[in-house]
């Protein structure tokens, strides 16, 4: 049996290049988030109790659209990552623990496409 | 030697059990849970965006769910936890620049989230209320 450490055996290796990747993506769209969570906050408090009409076509208005776009975008970026970071503090079962990450990954496209299409219908009418 | 197969039971680090709790932990521990709340809560906004775009029926389904009063609440809870995760966040991102990391600055960000976030959830539904004449 070997006795060498997980650290010892790559240890002059070098980087693997991708190890800030998850750290920093969380970040920026951290500072995304700020002002484009602040819109939504804004939208939802005049929109609230609106009647349909009213609501598609404030939707539609590519001044309130395309920031909802950005929204969703940083936002399932951001949540997929957090969620990542918490399922591998707490699952520590191999199999669970990849299967978490997978529906981790669908969930939050899910998520994202369905927003997406809504906002990209109204607009676009049909 | 069946015996030394099995899995040596090695000391772990003391963890949160052993701690008094501290502001700084507590707001760890809820920004977390605040985050994972506004994960599943996505769903809400999903869900008033696509009936929004599907028409008149679905719309005022979504709207009738959403004026409930545990519509409310679940609105309530949700934006609590979107401010409260975002001056958490706001915290932070001050911290990753290496400042307010002394004791009592720390602690002081931590109250700081907190009562902040409550006081603008508060803030916003209260201007809400007032102005459209009730909830």
């Amino acid at each position: 049996m070997s006795q060498r450490t997980p650290l010892g055996k790559v240890r002059g290796l070098g980087s693997a290049k991708g190890g800030t990747d998850h750290f920093w993506m969380q970040r920026v769209t951290a500072v995304a988030n700020i002002v484009l969570v602040c819109f939504l906050i804004g939208l939802v408090f005049t929109l609230a109790g609106a009647d349909h009409g009213t609501v598609k076509r404030a939707l539609a208005r590519p001044e309130i659209a395309i920031p909802l776009l950005l929204l969703v975008l940083s936002g399932i970026v951001h949540m997929r990552l957090g969620m990542q970071t918490i399922i591998e503090d707490y699952v520590h079962s191999e199999g669970r623990k990849v299967a978490a990450l997978v529906l981790n990954w669908f969930f939050t496209i899910l998520i994202g496409t369905t927003c997406a299409f809504a906002v990209l219908k109204l607009t676009f009418g049909a | 030697m069946a015996e030394t197969k099995r899995a040596v039971e090695r000391p772990l680090s003391p963890h949160l059990g052993i701690y008094r709790p501290q502001i700084n932990m507590v707001m760890s521990i809820v920004h977390r849970i605040c985050g994972s709340a506004l994960y599943v809560g996505t769903i809400l906004l999903a869900a008033w965006l696509i009936a929004a775009a599907m028409g008149e029926r679905a719309f005022a389904m979504v709207s009738e769910i959403f004026g409930h009063p545990l519509g409310k609440l679940v609105l309530l809870g949700y934006s609590w936890a979107l401010i409260h995760h975002m001056l958490g966040g706001m915290r932070h991102l001050l911290w990753d620049t290496g400042r307010g990391l002394q004791p009592r600055t720390a602690d002081a960000l931590s109250w700081l989230t907190i009562i902040g976030s409550l006081a603008l959830t508060a803030a916003l539904w209260a201007a809400g209320i007032s102005l459209r004449g009730g909830l």
